[in-house]
C-alpha cells in the first residue's frame, strides 16, 4: 500500500499493529498482543473513515491520482467481456494513452473508450501517463462514428491529467482533434455514458465526457485546469495548489451541485485504491443504471438530450 | 496617409524610456519597437506601419472598420449568473470583473454584431483580448449561442474573430463546459447550412482553440498570430528542448495543414466579402456593393 502524505498517522498505526503481530508470531511480547493489535486496527479503520469523510479538494486530487487506483484497463477487464481493442486513427498512428474497442457490457455489444495511465514506469511511458495526442481523439472519433452506424452504445472512462503538451501533438492539430471529438460526441445517435474514474483533466476529458449521462467516482476530480497550473497562473505560485483546488470546485460533490455531473459513485472506505474490486463493481452498477435510463430512446432524442444538457449547463450557481 | 507620415518617423524608443511617453498617444510596436502615433495606428487597423505586425484590436474598433459605413447593431447576449463559484484567488472574481469593465468600457469579453459588409448581410462575433485575456466563461458561451441562433433565424452567415488565452479559470468547471456548449452552437450552424468562418487572431489558445475556434468551415488567421492548445512555454518545460522558429504561429499552422489561409488584416474585409458571397450564392461583389470611400484627407 502506498500511503499519501496525509495518511501518515494512519500508516503509523497500521505499522504498529503489524509490528505487534510480527512479535507474536516470533513468540515474543505480552500475552494479549492480538487484542492490542485488533484495537489498533479498529483505531486505524476509524481514522481512515474520518480522513476520507472530510477530504479537502487538494487531498481528493491526490487520491484521484493515486497510483494504486484502478485504471481503465482494470475496469475493462472486470466489467466487459470479449473486449476487442481497436487501434489507430487511419492517418498517423495509434495512441496508447487511449484504449478503445468493441466489447460486451452485460452481454450487450458496445464501444468502450478510455484513458489508460499505466501502472509502472514502463507501462506509464507506453501509455504516456494517460495524456492523449491528436491520434487518440481521432481514434475515438472514428470509433464513435462506427458505434453510431452500428447502433452500439458508447461508454467512456475518463482518467487523464489532460492533453499532451508536446511539439508533435500541437503540430498535428491537438486543438482541432479535441474540438472534433467533442463535436462527434454531440452527433452520435446512440447512448453515450461517461464515468470519471480518476482525473478529469480539462479539454482532454471533455472530448470524451460530452455525454448523455456523466458519473464521477466519489474521490475523482474534474477541472478546467490542474490546481498546480491554476495556482501558478492566478497566484503566481504553484505551491498555492491547495487554495486553487479549493477555489476551482473540482470535486464530484461540488460538480453534482452545479449539475455538471449526474451521479456520484461511492468509493470503498479509504478510496478506490484500498478495494479496487469494490470500486470497479460500483462503477459497473452505475454504468448499467445510466444505460437503462437511456434505453429505448430514439437516436434523434439521444442527440437532443445531449445538446440540451450542455446548453443548459451553468443555469445555477453554488450556494454562497 | 496623414500628416504624421510625412513627419520624421519617431523611432525614439532607444532614446526615451517608455515612461516618458504618454500612454494614450503613442504605442510601441512590440515587434520592431517603432513608436506609433495613435491616429496613425488606428487608421491602419492597429497594424504597425513599419513592420506590419498585427497589434490587438478591440471588437468594436474592428467592427467599425468591417461593416459598411461602420454601422452595426449589437445582438443581445443573455446575462449569465455572476460569479457562480464564488471564486477567489488573490482577488475576488467580481472585483477582477469590475476592473476589466472599467479599463475596457465593455461589459464582457465578447461582442456580437449584425450588419452588412459590402452589402453582404452577416453576423459577426468578436472576442476582446483586452477583457481578462478574452477568456471564455459563461458569457462568451452565451454570446456564441446567441450569435448562432440569430444566424440560423436570419439565414445570415457567421464570422467569428477569436482572441483568448483560453478558459476563464474563475468560472472553473463551468468555463470548461463552454467547450461543449459552444460546439452545440457550431453544430446548429452546420445543420442549418449557415457558413461559419473563423478568423483566428493573436493569441488564440487553450480551450477556445479546442472548441469553436477550430470548427469553422473556413479557417483564416492573421499573420504571426499565436494559435495553440498548449502554449510554447508549457511545451518547452515538458519536452525540455527549444522549439523551432515560428512554432505555433499562423504561418506554421498553415504549413502543417491546420488553416486555410493567413490573411493580412487590411485584406481581410474584401476576402471575407468575397468568400461569404460565394458560399451564400450571391453574385460577385462590385464597386456598388461597397460604400463610398471616406473622403481622403488632403495633405501636402
Amino acid at each position: 500500500m502506498v500511503y499519501l502524505d496525509f495518511e501518515k498517522p494512519l500508516a503509523d498505526i497500521e505499522a504498529k499493529a503489524e509490528e505487534l503481530r510480527a512479535m507474536a508470531r516470533k513468540g515474543e511480547g505480552a500475552v494479549d498482543v492480538e487484542k492490542e493489535a485488533a484495537a489498533l486496527d479498529a483505531k486505524a479503520q476509524q481514522m481512515l473513515g474520518e480522513l476520507y469523510a472530510s477530504l479537502t479538494p487538494w487531498r481528493k486530487t491526490l487520491v484521484a491520482r493515486h497510483a494504486d487506483r484502478p485504471h481503465c484497463s482494470d475496469y475493462v477487464q472486470a466489467l466487459f467481456t470479449e473486449f476487442t481493442p481497436l487501434a489507430g486513427d487511419r492517418a498517423f498512428g495509434d495512441d496508447h494513452a487511449v484504449m478503445a474497442g468493441l466489447a460486451r457490457f452485460n452481454e450487450m455489444p458496445c464501444m468502450v473508450i478510455g484513458h489508460e495511465k499505466g501502472n509502472d514506469t514502463k507501462s506509464r511511458i507506453h501509455h504516456n501517463f494517460g495524456m492523449a495526442r491528436p491520434e487518440g481523439y481521432r481514434k475515438a472519433i472514428r470509433l464513435m462514428d462506427m458505434a453510431h452506424r452500428f447502433g452500439l452504445p458508447v461508454i467512456t472512462l475518463v482518467d487523464t491529467p489532460g492533453a499532451y503538451p508536446g511539439k508533435g501533438a500541437e503540430e498535428r492539430g491537438q486543438s482541432e482533434a479535441i474540438a472534433r471529438c467533442t463535436m462527434k460526441c454531440l452527433e452520435i445517435g446512440v447512448p453515450l455514458v461517461s464515468v470519471i474514474i480518476g482525473e478529469g483533466g480539462s479539454g482532454g476529458a471533455v472530448a470524451f465526457a460530452t455525454a448523455n449521462r456523466i458519473a464521477m467516482l466519489e474521490h475523482s476530480i474534474y477541472s478546467v485546469i490542474s490546481p498546480e497550473g491554476c495556482a501558478s497562473i492566478l497566484w503566481k505560485d504553484a505551491e498555492k495548489m491547495r487554495d486553487a483546488a479549493e477555489a476551482l470546485r473540482l470535486t464530484a460533490q461540488d460538480l453534482k451541485k452545479l449539475d455538471v455531473i449526474d451521479r456520484i459513485i461511492p468509493e470503498p472506505i479509504g478510496g478506490a485504491q484500498r478495494d479496487p474490486a469494490a470500486a470497479i463493481a460500483a462503477v459497473g452498477v452505475e454504468i448499467g443504471a445510466m444505460l437503462a435510463e437511456l434505453s429505448g430512446m430514439k437516436p434523434a432524442d439521444l442527440i437532443r438530450d445531449r445538446r440540451e444538457k450542455f446548453r443548459a449547463m451553468g443555469a445555477h450557481a453554488l450556494a454562497a | 496617409m496623414n500628416w504624421i507620415t510625412n513627419y520624421v518617423r519617431p523611432r525614439i524608443n532607444s532614446l526615451f524610456s517608455r515612461r516618458e511617453v504618454p500612454e494614450n498617444l503613442w504605442t510601441k510596436c512590440p515587434e520592431c519597437g517603432t513608436m506609433l502615433f495613435h491616429r496613425e495606428l488606428s487608421d491602419n487597423l492597429n497594424v504597425c506601419t513599419n513592420c506590419d505586425h498585427h497589434l490587438a484590436i478591440t471588437p468594436r474598433a474592428r467592427f467599425a472598420a468591417l461593416f459598411d459605413g461602420g454601422a452595426f447593431v449589437e445582438v443581445k447576449v443573455p446575462e449569465p449568473i455572476a460569479d457562480p463559484l464564488h471564486f477567489r484567488d488573490q482577488k475576488k472574481y467580481p472585483d477582477r470583473m469590475k476592473a476589466a469593465q472599467k479599463s475596457t468600457g465593455e461589459k464582457e469579453a465578447m461582442l456580437v454584431a449584425e450588419g452588412e459588409m459590402g452589402r453582404t448581410p452577416v453576423i459577426a462575433v468578436g472576442q476582446d483580448f483586452s477583457f481578462m485575456g478574452g477568456s471564455m466563461g459563461m458569457y462568451v458561451g452565451n454570446a456564441i449561442i446567441a450569435a448562432a441562433e440569430r444566424a440560423v433565424q436570419t439565414g445570415k452567415p457567421l464570422v467569428l474573430f477569436s482572441a483568448a488565452g483560453g478558459a476563464r479559470m474563475q468560472e472553473g468547471i463551468l468555463s470548461l463546459m463552454q467547450m461543449p456548449r459552444t460546439t452545440v452552437a457550431v453544430k446548429m450552424l452546420k445543420e442549418a447550412g449557415i457558413p461559419y468562418i473563423v478568423v483566428l487572431t493573436h493569441p488564440t489558445t487553450g480551450g477556445v482553440t479546442a472548441s469553436y475556434a477550430m470548427l469553422g468551415d473556413i479557417q483564416i488567421a492573421e499573420p504571426n498570430a499565436l494559435i495553440c492548445f498548449a502554449g510554447p512555454r508549457v511545451i518547452e518545460q515538458t519536452i525540455r528542448e527549444k522549439l523551432p522558429e515560428g512554432f505555433q504561429r499562423a504561418e506554421y499552422l498553415l504549413e502543417h495543414g491546420m488553416l486555410d489561409r493567413v490573411t493580412h488584416r487590411k485584406a481581410l474585409r474584401d476576402e471575407l466579402i468575397s468568400i461569404l458571397r460565394m458560399l451564400t450564392g450571391q453574385p460577385a461583389p462590385t464597386r456598388a456593393d461597397l460604400p463610398a470611400p471616406e473622403p481622403a484627407t488632403t495633405e501636402a
